[in-house]
């Protein structure tokens, strides 16, 4: 990541230190992980000691110190998709895309993680990718889907 | 001043102490671990849990961060607090099976063998976070942070690897509970081996004992608002 982009987030919030979770939140945002030398970087100029960055950094579920995919997918493990099948279809995408939960495959496309509720649970068995609700899934809707997210990428690229 | 009951005796406390600090001072013992009267209270070991009576309503909580309020009456030893403290113990256990600390209070709650295992290799830590609050707050290098949550916590240097703002002082090989932060000084050279840190360390110039490491000389000149005289660190405190 570059210093200039790193500085230009810190301008965003005034460089006031107490704004850092939201300054880490916009670096995790643009590189889907948050850099040891982006987080260096802030410590330095803030004057925020390391050691409270990578508190927060392990902290919080939404930042992450190990690049995430591309499209990262939450399989909600809650009580009510959970009933409805939701392990049949974290089964499924774990054999599909061949990474356990917390693994991202290969080539960063795809990010796999379970989350305990994602409060749509009417919706259930749910499964959310890049913050996409899809509701009422199945074991057989699953390569459908990711073929779709798949697709969109070579549409963008060509 | 406020006015509490501990264990059926009246006790005057001043405004802004915590019940333990007032228990202790009293000659009331609490167990605790992770209290220490120098940094701020956590409520990390769940030890010193104590019975709280407040506008009639009794209740559990860690008496190191309840504060004295006018009137409320504390119990230390009802069977309830004895029996939470067991199970507190119990869970603590498994953490740190050789810890000597751990022990004694076990013999003292008789408890012989914890019911509870972890599915991990136990490290010694039981993330009393002692040790963390003395880096930061008496010490000031914050060298050492939680990481992570819940049963994943653990105490480490960022990104679990060499504490470089580790300056050697030993404050939380001192202070840890279990004694899983070992400190070795070998000949020139001082090794805290939990936090990856290895430094050099400076002579005295009457006895020629290695007694301080140069990283922590240097610190302690920056943070010292009056320079010591260039010399001060060449004689060990004994020596002196």
């Amino acid at each position: 990541m570059e210093v200039k982009e790193i500085e230009r987030i810190m301008e965003k919030y005034d460089a006031d230190r107490t704004d850092v979770l939201g300054m880490l939140m916009d670096i995790q945002e643009k590189e889907r992980y948050l850099p040891r030398e982006a987080l260096r970087h802030l410590s330095e100029k803030l004057s925020v000691p390391l050691t409270r960055l990578y508190n927060m950094a392990t902290f919080y579920e939404a930042l992450s110190l190990k690049p995430l995919g591309r499209h990262q997918i939450h399989v909600c493990m809650g009580t009510a998709c959970h009933v409805r099948g939701a392990a049949r279809i974290l089964d499924k995408l774990e054999s599909s895309l061949s990474i356990k939960p917390g693994e991202v495959t290969p080539d960063l496309n795809f990010g796999l993680k379970t989350v305990n509720c994602v409060g749509a649970c009417a919706l259930g068995p749910v499964v959310q990718v890049n913050g996409e609700y899809h509701g009422n899934m199945s074991a057989l809707k699953v390569e459908r889907m990711l073929k779709r997210y798949s697709e969109a990428d070579k549409e963008k690229t060509e | 001043m406020v006015n509490l009951t501990i264990d059926g005796k009246k006790y005057q406390a001043e405004e802004g102490q915590n019940v333990l600090e007032v228990a202790l001072e009293n000659g009331i013992e609490i167990p605790h671990l992770c209290y220490h009267e120098n940094l701020s209270p956590y409520g990390g070991c769940r030890l010193c849990l104590v019975e709280v009576t407040r506008n009639g309503r009794a209740f559990l909580t860690t008496s190191c961060t309840y504060p004295c309020l006018d009137g409320i009456i504390v119990k230390t030893d009802t069977p309830e607090v004895l029996r939470a403290r067991r199970l507190v113990l119990e869970l603590l256990m498994p953490l740190a099976p050789e810890a000597p600390q751990l022990q004694a209070l076990a013999r003292q709650m008789e408890i012989e063998e914890p019911r509870f295992k972890t599915d991990e290799e136990a490290d010694d830590c039981i993330r009393c976070g002692l040790c963390v609050r003395a880096c930061t707050e008496l010490v000031g290098a914050q060298a050492i942070t939680f990481s992570g949550r819940g049963y994943r916590k653990t105490v480490e240097p960022p990104f679990g690897e060499e504490a470089l703002d580790c300056i050697g002082c030993g404050t939380c090989v001192f202070l840890c509970p279990t004694g899983c932060i070992q400190m070795v000084d070998k000949s020139a050279e001082r090794t805290i081996a939990r936090w990856q840190r290895t430094l050099p360390l400076k002579a005295c110039s009457s006895c020629g004992r290695y007694y301080i490491p140069f990283a922590q000389i240097e610190f302690a000149r920056q943070k010292s608002r009056e320079a010591p005289a260039e010399d001060w660190f060449d004689l060990c405190p004994d020596c002196r």
